[in-house]
């Protein structure tokens, strides 16, 4: 496990050496002042400009400038949001939990709802069932995630009324933000109306998780599907059922377990999907999380914000595949043996 | 199986605190709470420093109150005066203030003191005198006062003892007691300023407001969202909503959107008005604004010199089409430039017909047989008084090319426009008037007096001594009815004379969830939550 920890980290920083530098390159990439770029400060003086140039070692080369770039991220620096003028750092800390929160409560449906599906279409293989999940996770994963966010508030907000269309939680609850988790948030709170407030977060995040969760799900469904196939062909099942185990014994002590191996190994790939998705899923809900806020900057050609919110943003998928990563190797001692560049 | 029994008790646990609706708390929170979607977020939160609409909706009478406002007949009533008393030779005012006005207590301030005479002196010296500490807060515009000039107007204010306020004026105005009353005339605490002058941080004053309005401030998300709390000590009534919010929704769709599904309980500017009338649970409102849309000639170019071409054009222009097609059905048509909840409003003025034929004939008895060419400048941005003047101008030049006139429509950029109309390059110009007051003095001396020929809002460069000299007297007295008498006059002149051809007074909308009762809108001036419930 040492061994697999060090690889790990060995894969992470050479990982942010690239993105930093990517990101680094941005700032010359896109149009204007690779300073102003760089530090989003627009307004600044002549002098103010001279400070920044030296913090940004713009004297030295571009190595030496890379360096101090990376200095001043380390330092919690991520320059000043061009249109806004506030602190890059500060915003996304206050907006990644939002982001989070949401994905991971369309992650846990999608888990939920897509992986036994699967199971259930592997069990009756070649059947009408297993057909028409195969069908409608078709049509699922075909249909566009802003198309149905829209289809979803008209249907469930406008029509029948039963969710609210958009936000985190009504603005009538005043809730104190410590650690930007709003359910978290909620339950230290010492709003009068906690529970109220519980109660309606949960009917704000329902739609748009859900419309999030749609397509990873039919991913999960298919992943699920295969997975279950393949081991309910190996030969340990087959001398389960030799040994004379029910059919519902089989499944769920011994074809479960091994299939869902094979699934959690998939699964923590689909979290970067279901990021991409849940930007612009923030834009439809007017969910107050990072990816709306980064296609608003990208609206304003606000380039300090993108070239900081995709480091930080990618930065934070990767840390999900880490994670993932652990969880399976936790799970499957074989995969702590396996080298990062056979996966 | 351990796994599945902590699964179904999991999914239970989520499921009831989900489902146990506590109904009667919940309809508390609802019923004592308001939110309102309003377009934009406020620029300042001081009245006295700002003009532009969204913000007065977002502060001026959530958090202010003024020592006189106006009633709904448009008549002035007693506020934080509560009364008061002008000289025979209208040069001296003098307000007894109430004794029983609270400023709000918050987070920031804890007032000691009522509300006193100092409260006056400060809030008006802040604007009159260039010298006073706090005059360049907020970089010392007033642009309310300033377009009064309204440091021409008062000569000095004077306090008489702690509950009585003299104001001295130059000459007589009685327009004065209308610009006090208007939205922007608020007063601030005195205690506040001083303690903020203590601790050097004045800029604060317009930024955490402390005022004697019905409601107090709570936060404000810059872009996001606006929360009041009712001030409980407020003087005048019971204020019925515990909290007030305002979500700033720019879209318009999406402010539709969260009214259909009860996010917003009262909506600003609302789209899709027929949607809105279809459900039964909501309500749409229109008020008529105080507000004008014109078409404006230069009196100083020909052929616009000659008023029988001005009437002529004026009867060949069809008005009903243009309210359909530019407003959407959303203004009145506009026979005369004051509009009809105006009291000084002549409904005896006859409107310019639609009708070519008699227009074809006054061109000809102008000398204009075979018409002429002449351009019309459409401003290049949206306003209430005209939301789409490119269309209005293609509109009117279908209509004029009937008559044998051909019209060429020009149109720049905002500033230009502006700076080449003052320039008077124009032949003909479509531009509009928003009113600050409902006094009938606050159209017609901007838009048609000799002066404003000067200072640039009289477009039609017109100038006629007669008009002026009764303008001039309407102001020196307070006779109501003499003062009707007048504008009547001055009205026939303008209706002879034709300066500016009036075409739409355009209605303000706004949309409810029929819980919300009591008013909120009025014909000028800011939405207003003191008196609304929730049922």
């Amino acid at each position: 496990m040492f061994i697999f920890t060090l690889r790990k980290l060995n894969l992470f920083l050479f990982t942010m050496l690239l993105l930093t530098i990517l990101s680094f390159s941005l700032s010359f990439l896109f149009p204007g002042e690779q300073l102003i770029n760089i530090s989003g400060q627009i307004n600044a003086t002549e002098q103010e400009l001279a400070i920044l140039a030296t913090s940004y070692n713009q004297e030295g080369n571009i190595f030496e400038q890379y360096l101090a770039y990376v200095f001043h991220i380390f330092s919690g620096d991520l320059g000043v949001s061009m249109s806004s003028q506030t602190d890059i750092a500060g915003e996304i800390v206050r907006l990644l939990p939002a982001t989070i929160e949401l994905s991971m409560f369309a992650f846990v449906i999608a888990t939920v709802i897509g992986v036994p599906i699967g199971f259930v279409a592997a069990i009756n293989h070649n059947k009408v069932t297993d057909n028409v999940i195969l069908a409608v996770a078709m049509i699922g994963y075909s249909v566009p995630v802003f198309w149905l966010g829209l289809l979803a508030i008209l249907t469930f907000s406008i029509q029948l009324g039963w969710l609210p269309s958009g936000g985190q939680i009504s603005l009538l609850y005043e809730i104190e933000r410590p650690t930007g988790f709003m359910f978290i948030d909620i339950l230290v709170s010492e709003s009068p109306h906690k529970w109220q407030a519980l109660q309606n977060a949960y009917a704000h995040i329902i739609l748009p998780a859900f419309v999030i969760a749609a397509a990873p799900a039919t991913v999960f469904i298919r992943l699920a599907r295969s997975a279950m196939l393949s081991v309910l062909e190996t030969s340990y099942i087959r001398a389960t059922r030799a040994k004379g185990l029910s059919f519902i014994q089989i499944i769920f002590r011994h074809a479960i377990r091994n299939a869902l191996i094979k699934v959690i190994q998939h699964i923590g790939l689909q979290f970067a999907n279901l990021v991409t998705l849940a930007m612009i899923t923030e834009v439809i809900f007017n969910w107050p999380g990072i990816g709306r806020w980064l296609i608003e900057s990208i609206y304003q050609r606000d380039y300090t914000a993108i070239q900081s919110g995709l480091l930080v943003l990618s930065t934070f998928i990767f840390i999900v595949h880490i994670i993932t990563d652990y969880t399976y190797a936790a799970l499957n001692p074989l995969a702590r043996g396996a080298k990062y560049g056979s996966r | 199986m351990k796994v599945n029994v902590w699964l179904a008790k999991a999914i239970a646990i989520f499921s009831v605190s989900m489902l146990a609706s506590c109904e009667t708390e919940n309809q508390q929170i609802a019923e004592n709470s308001l939110i309102y979607c309003a377009e934009g977020s406020p620029a300042s939160f001081n009245p006295q420093t700002d003009t532009s609409g969204t913000t007065i909706d977002a502060i001026a009478n959530q958090l202010y109150n003024r020592l006189i406002k106006f009633n709904d007949d448009n008549s002035i009533a007693p506020a934080l005066a509560k009364s008061w008393h002008v000289t025979r030779d209208g040069k001296m005012i003098t307000f007894y203030l109430r004794k029983d006005v609270h400023f709000h207590s918050t987070d920031y301030f804890y007032p000691t003191r009522l509300f006193n005479a100092d409260d006056v002196l400060f809030s008006f010296n802040r604007i009159l005198d260039s010298e006073h500490p706090f005059h360049l807060v907020s970089e010392g515009k007033y642009p309310f006062f300033q377009n009064v000039q309204f440091s021409n107007i008062v000569k000095e204010i004077e306090k008489i003892n702690d509950h009585t306020v003299r104001f001295k004026l130059h000459q007589a105005n009685s327009s004065f007691l209308a610009n006090l009353a208007t939205d922007y005339a608020v007063i601030l605490s005195k205690e506040y300023a001083d303690l903020l002058a203590e601790q050097d941080r004045k800029d604060d004053i317009d930024v955490h407001p402390i005022g004697t309005g019905p409601f107090k401030l709570k936060s404000y998300q810059p872009g996001s969202l606006l929360r009041y709390y009712r001030h409980d000590n407020y003087w005048h009534n019971n204020v019925a909503l515990e909290q007030l919010v305002f979500d700033i929704t720019t879209s318009d769709t999406g402010r539709l959107t969260k009214l259909l599904t009860n996010e917003c309980d009262v909506i600003a500017y609302p789209i899709a008005p027929h949607k809105i009338q279809e459900n039964p649970e909501l309500q749409l409102e229109e008020v008529t604004s105080f507000n004008i849309g014109y078409l404006g000639f230069n009196t100083h170019k020909p052929p616009f010199d000659d008023q029988r071409v001005r009437k002529a054009i004026s009867h060949a222009i069809n008005k009903e089409a243009i309210i359909d097609a530019v407003y959407g059905g959303k203004a009145e048509i506009a026979n005369a430039i004051l509009p009809k909840n105006s009291w000084a409003h002549d409904k005896s003025i006859q409107p310019h017909e639609y009708s070519p034929i008699k227009a074809k004939q006054m061109l000809i008895e102008a000398g204009y047989k075979d018409g002429f060419s002449m351009d019309i400048w459409a401003m290049p941005v949206q306003r209430a008084y005209n939301p789409n003047a490119l269309t209005m101008a293609k509109l009117i030049q279908a209509d004029l090319s009937e008559i044998g006139v051909q019209v060429e429509i020009v149109s720049y950029e905002w500033s230009t426009f502006l700076r080449r109309l003052s320039l008077g390059e124009h032949q003909t110009v479509l531009l509009g008037w928003s009113a600050d007051h409902p006094d009938p003095d606050n159209f017609l001396t901007p838009l048609l007096s000799c002066s404003s020929v000067v200072t640039g809002s009289n477009r039609a460069l017109w100038c006629n001594q007669e008009f002026d000299n009764l303008l001039k007297l309407a102001l020196q007295t307070t006779n109501i009815n003499q003062r009707k008498n007048l504008y009547f006059q001055a009205q026939a002149i303008i209706q002879q004379a034709l300066p500016l051809l009036p075409i739409a007074h355009s209605k303000r909308f706004q949309a409810r969830n029929k819980k919300v009762k009591g008013q909120l809108l009025t014909s000028f001036g800011g939405v207003n939550f003191a008196e609304v419930s929730k049922q």
